[in-house]
């Protein structure tokens, strides 16, 4: 009995697990009501307009913030129980201080030490420069973070993110503020870290079309889950209507995409 | 050189130049920190409350640092607590304590008579000033500097370059603010005697801003901060003995001196 008990808690086939969850900051509801549950290996894109709680979600599934009613557990556990390294977090990068003195090799370094390191060398230095060529930043690796773009930036994040093999993936608007091109080479790079292994992705963003190719779910997020779908359901006019109150002009290529889809 | 080894030689010389040393290790350690957080505020604001404990020290006519170490941790945690607990950001919460215990020391002052003297050599700083008593207790917060660095140094940068990926990875970030406002805060009380509440709150950023100029990595910068702090702490108090001029003053400006030297070599470099 008690075995059953302990498979039920600690199912590894979901790594994350929210049931009647409500978030609120004072009189202000943020979430309301989330059920949700993501398998293992999944990569799930969060969509919703602004103020639809998504960055609380993510700071929900690392531990930053506690729910005020229901519960959520990532890998059986409540996430602040869980050790950092589970979590690989890509931030939005707007909020990153470029003018702090630092390389990327020590930022990807950080993302093992989970602390700033004095110095990168050994060990640590292999690793982080692996985890740079992952995302084909290899050759950043000593430039000031004063001196990268915006794509750059998001890589070396990246980078940083994965050199710790984490469990489950999250990134907070990943591609805001890029061109095309930075855009496909990072969702490239994305998508190759969910063939190759069985991270857990979970991607805020305001980029439908990237949320339509690359995940397997999309969830639509305005204080409640609209739904959890497949993209092709979830960007449905009915599910978009309600979230955004329009369906808007993304929905009308993604229509089209659909089609050659 | 006769003349440098006849200084040398003056006890009240030594207590200042180790002094020199120890506070200018301790300030440029945490101008790293001021700097990279854009605190230089607080600076400003801790040694004017330092300053209300200086003046109410003077009043009652006891040692004034007494007064003015409680005085200003209690400021350092209570400015760091409205900015938690507030909607206010930190340069309001500074300029309200700024402000109060300012108008609370001109008050204490006036209650005193003959305070101008000492009133003056806190406000600019003095070698005289400095009495062995200030000398271990300065040493011994570099000591507890040093050792705690060891740890909170790495934690510190963390949060400095991000808050949110540090609490993520689990950093205690509260406490580990309100530890760095403490530290700043007794660092500043100990170096008020030689720099001088004026200058203070330059003396916590000057070093820092010039190592930053030349620094591609967070450590080199701090190491290279402590390097100039100390340097400038020396010279400056040979110069202003020398000279016969107010030890802060010359501290502060030395540091210039070396700011201007990095700002050239790092346009000389691009």
């Amino acid at each position: 009995m008690h075995v059953t008990l302990q498979r039920d808690l600690t199912d590894l086939s979901n790594s994350v697990e929210i049931s009647s969850l409500t978030v609120q900051f004072g009189s202000h509801t943020a979430l309301m009501d989330i059920n949700l549950t993501i398998k293992s290996g999944e990569f799930i894109s969060v969509i919703g307009p602004n103020g639809g709680g998504k960055s609380t979600l993510v700071r929900l599934i690392l531990g930053l913030i506690q729910p005020n009613i229901g519960t959520i557990y990532v890998f059986g556990s409540k996430p602040s129980d869980l050790p950092s390294d589970a979590f690989g977090y890509v931030p939005q990068i707007k909020t990153a201080d470029r003018s702090f003195p630092a390389l990327p090799i020590e930022l990807v370094a950080s993302g093992l030490s989970a602390t700033w390191p004095r110095k990168v060398k050994g060990e640590l230095k292999e690793k982080a420069l692996d985890a740079l060529k992952t995302v084909g930043a290899e050759h950043l690796a000593d430039r000031p973070l004063s001196r990268l773009s915006g794509g750059e930036l998001q890589r070396i994040y990246l980078a940083r993110s994965i050199v710790r093999n984490p469990k489950i993936l999250i990134l907070d608007e990943p591609a805001t503020g890029f061109d095309s091109t930075a855009e496909m080479d990072l969702n490239k790079t994305i998508e190759n870290i969910h063939k190759v292994s069985d991270t857990t992705i979970i991607m805020v963003t305001h980029d439908w079309e990237s949320a339509f190719h690359h995940s397997d779910r999309v969830a639509v997020l305005n204080k409640n889950l609209i739904c959890c779908d497949t993209p092709d359901s979830a960007f449905s006019e009915d599910a978009l209507r309600v979230a955004f109150g329009h369906i808007g002009h993304t929905h009308e290529m993604l229509f089209g995409a659909k089609h050659h889809h | 050189m006769q003349e440098i080894i006849n200084i040398l030689q003056m006890p009240f010389i030594q207590r200042a130049l180790i002094a020199g040393i120890v506070v200018g290790f301790l300030g440029s350690f945490y101008a790293a920190f001021v700097v990279q957080r854009r605190m230089s505020f607080l600076g400003d604001g801790l040694a004017h409350s330092a300053f209300g404990g200086i003046a109410l020290g003077l009043l009652i006519g006891t040692e004034p640092m007494w007064i003015a170490l409680p005085a200003t941790v209690i400021v350092a945690l209570a400015i760091t607590w409205l900015k938690e607990k507030t909607e206010l950001g930190s340069d309001t919460a500074i300029g309200i304590f700024f402000a109060v215990s300012m108008a609370l020391g001109i008050i204490f002052l006036s209650l005193k008579k003959n305070y101008s003297v000492d009133a003056f050599t806190y406000l600019f700083g003095s070698i005289l000033m400095v009495q062995a008593a200030d000398l271990y207790a300065s040493i011994i917060l570099a000591v507890v500097t040093i050792l705690i660095s060891a740890r909170y140094w790495h934690r510190w940068a963390y949060a400095t370059f991000d808050t949110e990926l540090a609490k993520s990875d689990r950093h205690n970030v509260r406490f580990d603010d309100y530890l760095l406002s403490v530290m700043i805060a007794l660092t500043i009380v100990f170096s008020i005697k030689l720099v001088g509440i004026v200058l203070i709150a330059a003396y916590l950023v000057i070093p820092a801003a010039a190592s930053r100029l030349i620094s591609r990595t967070f450590y080199s910068m701090t190491v290279l901060s402590i390097i100039f702090g100390i340097t400038a702490s020396v010279a400056g108090l040979f110069l202003s003995v020398i000279f016969d001029l107010p030890s802060g003053a010359v501290i502060i400006l030395t540091q210039a001196f070396i700011f201007f030297l990095a700002l050239i070599y790092s346009r000389l470099r691009k």
